[in-house]
């Protein structure tokens, strides 16, 4: 899906002051362009959106799409949402529950002023491309959440938006439910020709139907790029524990590598001042007492959390070197461990990737 | 329990149930059923036609002084009935704040109407359907309102098609309550619109004039009243029950 996208539809600067928050985020998407937005809860991503909506005025900055300037409180614009083509999927899909799926998928067309008979064909055709035929009269709770959000994904599609804004489309699904979802969603949104902005907390769904990530924490971009640009070099902590990695901060001199509390690691190729260090937590390997050989990246210490995940386990460790490690459920069971067992952690130098800590 | 039923027993029982059709069809108690029946079906309709509005906005903006606006929206529940009869005078009778102008301008006069008995009506029971609508639509989540902005709605068609829809099974109960509470007024009624056969004198202004000359009328009267709130209990009963049902 990935693609060279030359005209930007949505210009957004977008700055909202909730209290003591503060969301500042820049944000271009291309007509055709998929963006993820990630993030921790209460980052800013459900604001964003209300934001590009119209459902929450901006505080300050600007947002533009296909030229028309939808928000700009310096120059007093404000487009409400009514009048704009941002049609949002929301999180639980908010079906209206008195109205059918064709009458709900009719709804945004009606509003928009096709007459009723024009608005019901053209809401079954809709429900029809959706594979949906045979629940046109069904009501929202007669759906299955798959069910529930093609209808809504179809209502808010049948208005023909310019930019297509999804919150956590898949977090009212069961988790069974999540893959075939994912990927009839993403066949949709492949002949979608505006730009579209998903919010997501899960990297899956973003791998699986984004172009391009953006990491936001706290209001505040965290990093942006493509999956493979942020797994091999993720910028913050949370970015890294997103992907699933170690991130380390420290000072590099040839191959060795110190960390702010002064212990060492060895890596395998050399470099200079102050470096991210990424280890995979499948590249740490632990062991009930000091291993034998001499791998040099050895250390003892402590197990502060366990995480069980179906046959795998990731297991948390504490100072010197505060890593994830990702053993076999079963290697855990045959070293016993427990929250606060001591045990002793290894890395091969290979195992360690380091990059300039301040390169984009 | 006792307390509760026995006056109802006592209604019930005490009744000349022989005499019920010839007491509900004498001249006095037929104008005021024909009477009650209009001027509460006006109070109820004026009630919808105000409150509802006015419950949205109270709901649904940050208007200042919405507080105020509320509390004197319930007063007339918590105030006595003559206190309000006696407010509505001084405002609406022929030498009120507001009644005068409206004499000399345009010949309009409350007092001794039955346009007044209507205003006094709607006075006490439409805070009724302002409380019941209010809880209605701060219960509703009005993320569907958004949703319908999103699509494209106006205001006003997201207010017809989503919001009312929404809240049918309230503004039903709320509707219902404030006519059974319009039908049943009797203290604001006397005191602003006065006791006139056929104008203002409504069924319970009829019951307790008849209760003075002829009993078995008052009795009449009041279970065909006490008929109506079992009605109106009932009927409410079956709305909320067909509202989670349906």
């Amino acid at each position: 899906m990935a693609g060279c996208h030359q005209i930007v539809s949505l210009d957004a600067e977008v700055h909202v002051t909730m209290g003591t928050f503060e969301l500042q985020l820049d944000l271009d998407v291309a007509d055709g362009e998929v963006v993820a937005v990630l993030g921790p809860n209460g980052s800013g991503k459900s604001t964003l959106l209300r934001a590009l909506a119209g459902l929450k005025p901006l505080t300050g900055g600007r947002i533009v799409l296909d030229d028309q300037v939808l928000d700009d409180p310096d120059a007093t614009v404000l487009v409400p949402p009514e009048r704009r083509r941002c049609g949002m999927l929301f999180q639980d899909y908010l079906l209206f529950p008195h109205l059918t799926s064709v009458a709900n998928v009719a709804f945004g067309l009606r509003s928009r002023g096709a007459n009723k008979a024009d608005a019901n064909d053209r809401a079954l055709e809709w429900l029809g491309r959706m594979g949906l035929a045979d629940k046109a009269q069904s009501k929202p709770r007669q759906l299955s959440g798959g069910e529930a959000q093609r209808v809504a994904l179809a209502r808010v599609l049948a208005t023909d938006p310019r930019l297509l804004l999804l919150d956590e489309p898949m977090a009212a699904l069961d988790v069974g439910a999540r893959g075939s979802v994912r990927h009839q969603l993403r066949s949709h949104l492949a002949e979608f020709t505006g730009s579209c902005v998903m919010v997501t907390h899960d990297p899956l769904d973003a791998a699986a139907i984004a172009d391009r990530l953006v990491i936001i924490e706290a209001g505040r971009l965290a990093q942006q790029g493509t999956l493979k640009e942020i797994t091999t070099h993720p910028r913050t902590t949370y970015v890294a524990g997103l992907m699933g990695l170690n991130l380390l901060s420290a000072r590099a001199s040839g191959t060795t590598l110190t960390l702010a509390n002064g212990a060492t690691l060895e890596a395998a190729s050399p470099a200079t001042g102050v470096v991210s260090v990424v280890i995979a937590p499948q590249g740490i390997a632990l062991y009930p007492e000091r291993p034998g050989g001499s791998p040099r990246n050895t250390w003892p210490t402590r197990v502060n959390e366990i995480h069980l995940m179906g046959d795998r386990a990731r297991v948390l460790v504490d100072e010197p070197v505060p890593v994830t490690a990702e053993i076999t459920a079963v290697s855990l069971a045959e070293l016993g461990l427990t929250e606060g067992s001591p045990v002793w952690a290894s890395v091969k130098a290979t195992q360690i990737d380091t990059y300039p800590a301040q390169d984009g | 329990m006792a307390f509760l039923a026995l006056p109802l027993i006592g209604l019930v029982t005490k009744a000349s149930w022989s005499t019920l059709w010839n007491d509900l069809t004498t001249p006095v108690a037929l104008d005021a059923l024909r009477l009650s029946l209009i001027c509460s079906l006006w109070a109820t309709g004026l009630s919808l036609v105000l409150g509802v509005p006015l419950a949205w906005v109270l709901a649904r903006t940050q208007l200042p002084g919405r507080n105020l606006v509320r509390a004197l929206a319930i007063l007339p529940m918590v105030l006595p009935p003559v206190v309000g009869g006696v407010a509505l005078l001084l405002a609406f009778g022929r030498d009120g704040l507001v009644g005068k102008a409206l004499y000399s301008l345009f010949g309009i006069q409350f007092p001794f109407t039955t346009a007044g008995a209507v205003l006094a009506e709607t006075f006490v029971a439409m805070p009724f359907l302002i409380i019941t609508v209010e809880a209605a639509l701060r219960s509703m989540d009005s993320r569907y309102e958004e949703a319908a902005a999103n699509l494209g709605s106006s205001r006003w068609r997201t207010f017809r098609r989503v919001t009312l829809p929404m809240i049918a099974p309230s503004l039903i109960a709320g509707t219902a309550l404030t006519w059974a509470r319009a039908l049943g007024e009797f203290g604001a009624t006397i005191t602003f619109a006065g006791n006139i056969q056929g104008r203002t004198q409504t069924l319970p202004l009829a019951v307790y004039l008849a209760l003075q000359n002829n009993e078995a009328v008052a009795t009449a009267l009041s279970l065909a009243l006490l008929a109506v709130s079992i009605v109106v209990l009932v009927s409410l009963r079956g709305r909320w029950l067909g509202a989670i049902r349906s």
